[in-house]
Formats: C-alpha cells, structure tokens, sequence
C-alpha cells in the first residue's frame, strides 16, 4: 500500500541522513547561517562569497587548528535559523556561528548562543537591540542608527530644512525613521511628514506624490537594499529632482551591488554609509580587485565586507584567545581594533557592536562606471542608540 | 430505517479498525525518539507541519475546500501562545496550547463563512487574502507583535512543570509528537463517524449531498472550524518549542509548502499530510546541504517529475515492491525457527 | 488627485497585460498555471539582456521578449503542460510551483541574485506637465501599449475565425472538438499567446516593479487577485478588474497610506464574497 510504501522511503531517508562522524578537538567549524534562497538571496550571496574569499587568502589553520566553513541557507525565515543553528551547534559542533541576514534570525538565535556558549557573529542584521540578547553577539556588520544620525548632522548643516521621511513599513525603516528624526529636529531642522509605504510594495508612484505635494528640501529615504533603484527611478520621472528635492539616507539606497545597473538618474543622490566599493585605501582596493577576480566581476557590498570582517574578527579571536570556548573568545574578540576595507574598524568592549567611520557620499561616474565617492567622513561612530542609553 | 443504520454503523466500526500498518506506523514514530538522537529538531518541524498539513487534509481531503488560508490560524495561535507566555497570562504550556487552539478555532469558525461560497479559485484567493491580512495587521501592530523583528521575550516554563524544552529539543519533540498523536486520533474519530461520512457526501455532491438533508453549511463551518483549531495548535506549538514568532508564520510561502506537502503526500486518506511532511522536510533538507543556493531548483524538478511521473504509475510500482515483500514473508515465515535454532517440523 | 487617477490607471494596465494570459489560460483550459510569473520574468530578463547587454534599442527589446516567450510557452506547452492537462487541478498546482521554483533557481544561477535594471532610452525618462497633471512618460507608454493590446485582443476575439473557435474552446470543450474545432491546436496558440504577453508585461514593468529572480513568487498574488476578481470567462473582465485593482491600489496608498497594504486585499474580498464567481463573470458554467 502507498503509505507502507512511502514510509519504507521516509525510513530510508531519515536513515541515511544520520549524522556521520564526530568533530575533532582540533577542528574549528564556522556555522555560516545566511538567506541564500528568498527575497534577501543577494545578501547571501554577497556574504558567502566574501567569507570564502577571506578563507581562500587567509589559508584554513588558524592557532595550529584547522578552520571549516559551513555555510546554511535559512531564507530568512527565524525558524529555519534557528533549527539550523541548533542542528550546527548541537551536531556539528560548530565553535563560530554567524551570519544572520534579518534582524529576527539575529534575535531567534540569540538564546541559543548563550545556552550554547557559542559566539554568536553577526555580520548582516542591523537593529540596534540584537547586540544586548546574549553576551555572546559580537557584531561586524553596522547598526542602521549608525548611518541615519549622520546623515542628519550633515543635511542640517548644509541647508536643509525640510525633510519629508520615507520609509518601508517594518521594523528596520521605523527605526530610521525615528533615528533620523530625533536628531534633524534636535539639529534644527523639521520633518514635514513621515510616510511608511507597505514592505512589498509595487510601485512608489502615490507616496513620492504624497511627498512631492509637501515641497521639502529633501526626502529621506531608507528602503530595503533591491528596492532602492525602484525609488529612485520612479523619483526621477516624476521629475522631482528638477523641483530641487534631493535624495538623502542610508547608503542601502544605492547599494554597491545594484548602483550600476540603476542608471544615471541616481547621479548626485547622497548618502552616509559605512562603506563604499570606491572607499580610497590600499586595503579596500585590494579587496576590490580580489573580490572581482573571484566572483565574475562581481562588485562587492556593504554586506559582502561585513561578511569579510566577520571572518577577521573570528580568526583574531582565535589567534588571540589560543582557546576554543566561547568565553575566551568573546572575551578576545572585545575591544579588538582593525584596518578594514572599509576603514578603521573596532568592536566596542561595552557592547560588543561595531564602531566605524560613516561617510557621506555622492554617486558620480568615474570611468564609465557608477560609484559611491566619499567626500565627508564621521569618524568612530558608535551605535548611537545605545549610546544614547548609556549616557 | 434502523437496518441501514445498523450497516452503517458496522461498517464504520469496520474502517475505523487500526490497521496494521497504521500501528506500524505509529510505533516508528515514537520509536524515532530512540532511533535518531541527533535528528530532534527536524523531526520536530516535521511533526509541527505533519499537524498542519493534517489540518489541510481535513478540509482538503475530506470536504473539498481548498485553502491557503491556514497561515492565518496558524500564526493567530502561534501569536497567542507567544504572547500568553511572555506576559505571563497563562504559565503552562499545555493549558496555553488548548487555549491557543480554541482562539484559532474561534477564528476559524468566524471566517468560515467566507469559503461557503464560490468555486475552487475564489476560496484559495478569499483564505489566502485574510491570511496576508492578518499578517499586515500583525506588521501595524508591532508594538504588540515586534512586528518584523519578531515576538521578544518569551520565556516558556517547563511543560507539567518537569520537561524544560532545551537545546537539544528531546523534550520539545515529545511534546510536539504526543500532540500530534492525540489530535491525529481527533482526526480519525472524527472521520469514522457518521459526521465524516457526511463530508465525505458533501465533497463527491453537494448538490445530492443536500437534497438527502445533509445540513451542508453546518457541516462545512464545522469541519473548517476544527481545522483552524488543529492548525492553531500546531502554530502554538511552533512557538512553544522555539520560543519566538516572527511575521512569516502568515506568509505565503507557509501556506504553498502546505498545500505541496498535501498533495505530495495524497489527499484523503489522514496519513498524506504526514508522509508528505516527512518526505519534504527530509528532501529539502538534504538538497539545502548539498547545495545551499540552488537546492530550489531540485525540488522544483522532483514536483515536476512527480506529476509527470503520476501517482497511478508510482502506485503501481509499490504494489509490485509490496507484492515483492508479501511473497518474501511467506517464504520466510516457516523459515524463521530454523533460523532461531530450532527444527521445523517435519523436516 | 488626476495624477493619482493616471498613475493608477497606468498600473492597473501592467496588471492587465501580466495577468491576462493567466486568465485566459484558466479560463479556456481549466488549467491553474502559477507559472504564469515565470514567464514574465523571462521577458524581463530577455529585455534586460537585450537592451543592456547587446545594445539593442527598447523599442526593438521589447517585441522580441514578446516573441521570445511565446515560442518557450508554446515549446512548454507541447512537451511538459500537455501531460499535465488531464490531471486534478492539486497536480497541476504542484507542477507548475515546481516550475517555477525550478525557473527561479536557473535564473539565479546564470544572471546572479540582483536587481536588474532596464535602461530605457532618454525619451521615456521624466514626465509631461499638462494643465498641472504630471504624466510620467514611461507611464504613457506602459498605457499606449496595454490599450492597445486590449483592443486587438478584443478585436481577436470578436472578429476573427480564430477568436470564434477560441471562444467556442472555451464555452463548451467537447462540443467544439465535435464539430471539427482544433481544440489542441488552439490550446498551443492561445497559451503561447498568452505566455509571449506575461513576457511583454514583465518587460515593460520590470521599470516600475522591479526584476530579480524572486519576481514569480512576488507577483504571483497580484495576477492571481486580477484573474479571480474579474472573472475568467472574458477579456473584458480582467481589464475592469485590474483598473479597479491599480486605481484602489494606488489611491488608498495616498490618501490613506496606514491602510495602504491592505487595500488591494479588502477589495478583493469584498468583491469575492458579493460575485463568488469574479466581477464579470458570465453565469457558473464550472
């Protein structure tokens, strides 16, 4: 009958699929836990293929033990992440688990990090609280504050007045929105209205009208990384950059990945982020190069050096810790400082978050080609929302 | 007229005789227990979405609504049971699942009005489209859901106070496995009644099934509203055992993985939802491992190999393995005290 | 506002040209194609590999998307779907999301994870100003082309010998194939038709919805509410549908932006629970 049929064949599977062999003493696994299917694939794509590239330059023995990279797509469903956190932590032993693309992966797995006892590096997600869920997250990625409120000094001081904020409707574009606006206001300026629009939403078309009937200075935008060419395409046709509104936000907007398919209408479109593929150092460039001759003439993103710097702060803190237990090595990977591709790097010992120059940039052309170029630097920013707290 | 009564009650005392391979089946269920100590966390989803995928089969199978609406109790119970725990309203995990489950019925039984009407389409669009709203209701309100950062702060207490769900998720396998059995056997009796027979009339003709006084409507709003109950439960257990719940237990993407897993596994016969569940976490699984990026594109092609394949041919090949082993039996059976040591007779 | 009312409009024709193939399809052949997203996605793609890769000009992009997914519906449709026609409609369902799982997967692979960007020509850029109504460019576009594909879909259906057999086809199947109607034969065209128009669609929207290979799962829902909202017995229901659709849409967006998400889904449940059947629907032939 089918069932006894199907039911010899879920044995089979199950059977099969029984976990081989135990971890040596000497092995180092890396649990890299990223959304490589879904709507945030690109994210993962960028993410797995920096941490392979940092392994492919950086050899895989670290301290004398030999380093395996395990990479898993959750597709940024929290359930999947977790039972994929769990089943790495629980059977494959994994020292390292990192990762995290979506804020609530970071979250459902911050309990099992502390019950686990395992490093918990995020090198994606960017709400401000998932640093304070288990004192084994480290983050290398950015927090989304981080960008806004300099963003906000900046527009302040350059003679804008009015901002109309425009948002995505979930948890990340609240929190920009906010972040923003607390400090505009605080600088002097006035937000004229704050418009969220529906995450999965077609078309911008009724809120750019929405916002363009209240003729700011500019419009702060901050949408999820994918849709920012949608917004800018669709704000150029409606022709409001001719009306002099300016483009401001985070950097997600134009984002290193997309930037040069998006066309020349984002020419001029500023932003404060932490990196840019432009960013002029010696170490960007060769991360750059290496990125692209790895990956098909990929550009790499903001999510790809996050990735890569994960990968760094988790072969230091094995350097510097000598030991494989998640105590020593949260406790070496505190206060750690870097030159990253990105510029100088640091994980703040109090809350283990990042803390990085954020740039404002403009997009120009340079050689046929559309890049982020760097003309302002905020040096050292910490989560300014913990910051906040903290004082 | 109390012969045929008679006749119909024998017959489905007749049916509703476990089977041998029914209890074959069970006892490999609990036996996984044992069997795969590594393998607790997938073994749990699958147990979580074998219940939901039985609550599809109720509707599905057995009175022809098709829906891919069962997100939204899902996650209305799952949202519940996440809540009740953090602020403490209702400490043990096993009152707040029973209470989970009657508020995801409760829902169910107020939308069913929805799918009393309209042909196939228009009730997948209609389930499909209160699901997504729940789920933009569950965005706005985030002050109350955490929204897309998920549900924060849910601490569930040990189940009768003894079995705490740890990281190693033996205790939340159990759990999850024993509410599976006793809502399958809620299933099952519900089927084997004169009540599923009923449904079973209103899904071959509805027309037929009304015109013999079948009360339709009631019938279907019932059996909706178990459903909803049974697809709470398994959405509370979700969140009992992982102790979170984000905005994706309204998604669409969980509603199409049900109806997949349903189908997959045969519609109709209880067991589907269950081996369709096995056979589709285990395959994702193993495909994700092998290849994290594009195991997508295997599945798709095992679907679609599957309808192409049809489900008489593959019958038909588990009739011939079947008779293949029924054949291997007997010849074994008289075989077996030789093999113990002791001499057949006669021989 | 009259800009709302256009950008409205125009959107509601992308929704049109997307959707109306899939309403066919499930109307003529009984056959629940949500693979429909795949092939406009592949007219995107195809657009974006013309126009941006080989230097192709739009106007001639967007005809050979066109072309081009028609002949893979058609090719499709003669070795995989023809199988397919005679199973439950759950089989059909899970034949075609394995479809489009597969078609995801493949275009991730060769064209990698990201957004794609069409490059349209200068003149479709910015808008006109007409007595304070600003009327995107590429708008007007996106609307000149649905129209008048509209028109001569009609015009198809009312006018011409293949238009008669077609709606023969699809009022009464066994009837037609007795009196001598190729039924196959239609099947191939239409459904090859209709693929070739999701390609159009999924070419012209890729400017406003955006492309990247999770566009058949994003957009699914959308077509799917066009098709069950409008009724799949004509043209003409699906083309009021998807207007009402792109006007609320859009214009609950603006002036109540709290409730913006969740006005395409109230309309579609209101409408669903007053006419089961679909807005136009012509009687409950199934």
């Amino acid at each position: 009958m089918r069932r006894w049929f199907f039911l010899g064949a879920a044995c089979a599977a199950a059977a099969a699929l029984g976990t081989a062999g135990g971890a040596q003493a000497q092995d180092v696994k890396i649990g890299f836990i990223l959304p490589m299917t879904g709507q945030q694939q690109s994210t993962g794509r960028q993410e797995a293929a920096a941490a392979k590239l940092y392994m492919a330059q950086h050899g895989d023995t670290v301290a004398g033990k030999k380093v395996t990279l395990i990479v898993k797509d959750d597709g940024a469903v929290p359930d999947n992440t977790k039972r994929i956190a769990q089943d790495l932590i629980v059977n494959d032993k994994v020292t390292f688990l990192a990762g995290f693309g979506v804020t609530p992966a970071a979250l459902a797995v911050a309990p099992l990090a502390s019950e686990g006892k395992t490093p918990e590096i995020v090198t994606a997600a960017g709400t401000s609280i998932i640093t304070e869920k288990s004192p084994y997250i480290a983050r290398t990625s950015f927090t989304l504050a981080q960008s806004t409120v300099p963003m906000a000094d900046w527009a302040a001081q350059n003679g804008i007045k009015k901002v109309v904020s425009m948002v995505s409707d979930y948890a990340p574009g609240a929190d920009a929105e906010k972040s923003f606006k607390d400090e505009f206001t605080k600088k002097g300026g006035q937000v004229l209205d704050s418009i969220r629009f529906p995450l999965a939403n077609p078309d911008f078309a009724p809120f750019l009208q929405r916002a363009a009937d209240q003729k700011p200075d500019a419009i702060f935008v901050f949408v999820p990384s994918g849709q920012g060419g949608i917004f800018v395409k669709q704000f150029v046709e409606r022709g409001l950059d001719k009306a002099g509104i300016k483009i401001i936000g985070p950097g997600d907007v134009t984002d290193d990945d997309l930037l040069n398919g998006m066309g020349d209408a984002v020419v001029g479109t500023i932003t404060a982020h932490f990196y840019s593929a432009d960013h002029d150092s010696p170490a960007n460039k060769a991360f750059v190069a290496a990125f692209k001759a790895a990956n098909n003439g990929m550009r790499p993103n903001f999510m790809a050096v996050s990735a890569y710097d994960g990968m760094h702060l988790i072969y230091e803190a094995l350097n510097k810790a000598g030991k494989t237990d998640g105590d020593s090595l949260i406790a070496a990977a505190k206060g750690m400082a870097w030159e990253s591709p990105r510029g100088p790097v640091s994980i703040d010992p109090d809350t283990r978050d990042i803390v990085q120059n954020v740039y404002i940039r403009k997009v120009e052309k340079k050689n046929g080609e559309l890049y982020n170029v760097e003309f302002a630097t905020f040096p050292n920013i910490k989560d300014p929302i913990k910051a906040a707290v903290a004082k | 007229m109390t012969a045929n009564a008679d006749e119909v009650a024998l017959y489905l005392k007749r049916r509703a005789r476990w089977s041998p391979f029914e209890i074959a089946f069970w006892i490999f269920a609990f036996a996984t227990i044992w069997l795969f100590p590594g393998k607790y966390l997938i073994l749990k989803d699958t147990a979580i979405l074998a219940l939901f995928a039985l609550s599809l089969d109720l509707i599905l199978g057995y009175a022809g609504i098709i829906s891919l609406g069962q997100a939204a109790f899902f996650g209305f119970a799952g949202y519940f049971a996440g809540l009740v725990a953090k602020y403490g309203i209702i400490n043990e995990p096993v009152i707040a699942l029973v209470c989970s489950g009657l508020i995801a019925a409760a829902l169910g039984f107020v939308t069913s009005f929805l799918v009393l009407r309209g042909s196939d389409l228009t009730r997948l669009m209609v389930t499909l489209g209160v699901s997504l709203m729940l789920g933009e209701l569950a965005n706005r309100y985030s002050n109350i859901t955490g929204g897309a950062d998920g549900l924060q702060g849910v601490e569930i207490e040990p189940v009768l106070g003894r079995f705490r769900f740890d990281l190693f998720g033996h205790n939340g396998y159990v759990y999850c496995l024993i509410v599976l059995f006793i809502c399958f056997v809620i299933a099952r009796r519900i089927i084997y009644s004169p009540f599923g027979l009923s449904l079973r009339s209103i899904k071959g003709n509805t027309l037929r099934a009304a015109a013999i006084g079948v009360p339709v409507k009631w019938r279907l709003v019932a059996i909706y509203t178990v459903s909803a109950g049974l697809a709470g439960i398994a959405g509370a257990l979700l969140t009992q055992t992982t102790a979170f719940c984000s905005l994706d237990v309204f998604s669409l993407e969980r509603s199409a993985d049900l109806l997949l897993v349903l189908i997959i596994g045969g519609t109709g016969y209880l067991y589907g939802g269950l081996i369709g569940a096995v056979i589709y976490k285990f395959l994702q699984d193993w495909l994700a491992n092998l290849t994290p990026q594009y195991w997508q594109f295997w599945i798709g092609l095992v679907l679609v190999v599957i309808v192409l394949i049809g489900r008489e041919r593959m019958a038909g090949w588990v009739r011939i393995v079947r008779s293949l082993l029924v054949r291997l039996g007997t010849w074994l059976m008289p075989r077996l005290p030789a093999l113990g040591g002791a001499a057949p007779d006669g021989r | 506002m009259l800009t709302i009312l256009y950008d409205g409009i125009a959107y509601g024709m992308l929704l049109f040209v997307l959707a109306c193939g899939l309403s066919v399809t499930l109307g003529l052949m009984n056959f629940i194609n949500l693979a429909h997203g795949a092939f406009a996605m592949a007219g995107g793609y195809c657009t974006v590999f013309l126009v941006n890769r080989l230097g192709l000009p739009f106007a001639l992009g967007l005809p050979i998307a066109f072309l081009i997914t028609a002949l893979i519906g058609g090719l499709f449709e003669r070795t995989l779907y023809v199988h397919v026609y005679a199973r439950s409609h759950l089989d059909q369902v899970l034949f075609t999301i394995g479809l489009v799982f597969m078609s995801v997967a493949a275009v991730d692979y060769t064209m990698g994870s990201s957004q794609q960007f069409v490059q349209i020509p200068e003149a479709l850029q910015g808008q006109f100003e007409v007595d304070g109504i600003g009327m995107g460019k590429y708008r007007l576009l996106i609307i000149v082309i649905c129209g008048l594909l509209t028109v001569a879909l009609q015009l198809i259906l009312a006018k011409t010998h293949f238009g008669s057999r077609l709606r023969a086809a699809v009022d009464d199947q066994r009837v037609a194939r007795g009196l001598g109607i190729n039924v196959g034969a239609v099947f191939g065209i239409t459904f090859a038709f209709g693929s070739g128009l999701a390609g159009l669609g999924g070419a012209l929207g890729a400017e406003i919805l955006g492309l990247d290979p999770t566009f058949p799962l994003k957009y699914m829902i959308y077509f799917l509410i066009v098709v069950t909202v409008g009724g799949t017995s004509s043209i003409t229901g699906p083309f009021f549908a998807s207007i009402l659709l792109g006007i609320g849409d859009v214009a609950g967006k603006y002036y109540v932006p709290k409730l913006g998400a969740f006005v395409i889904y109230a309309i579609m449940i209101i409408v669903l629970i007053w006419r089961p059947q679909g807005l136009f629907a012509r009687g409950a032939a199934r």
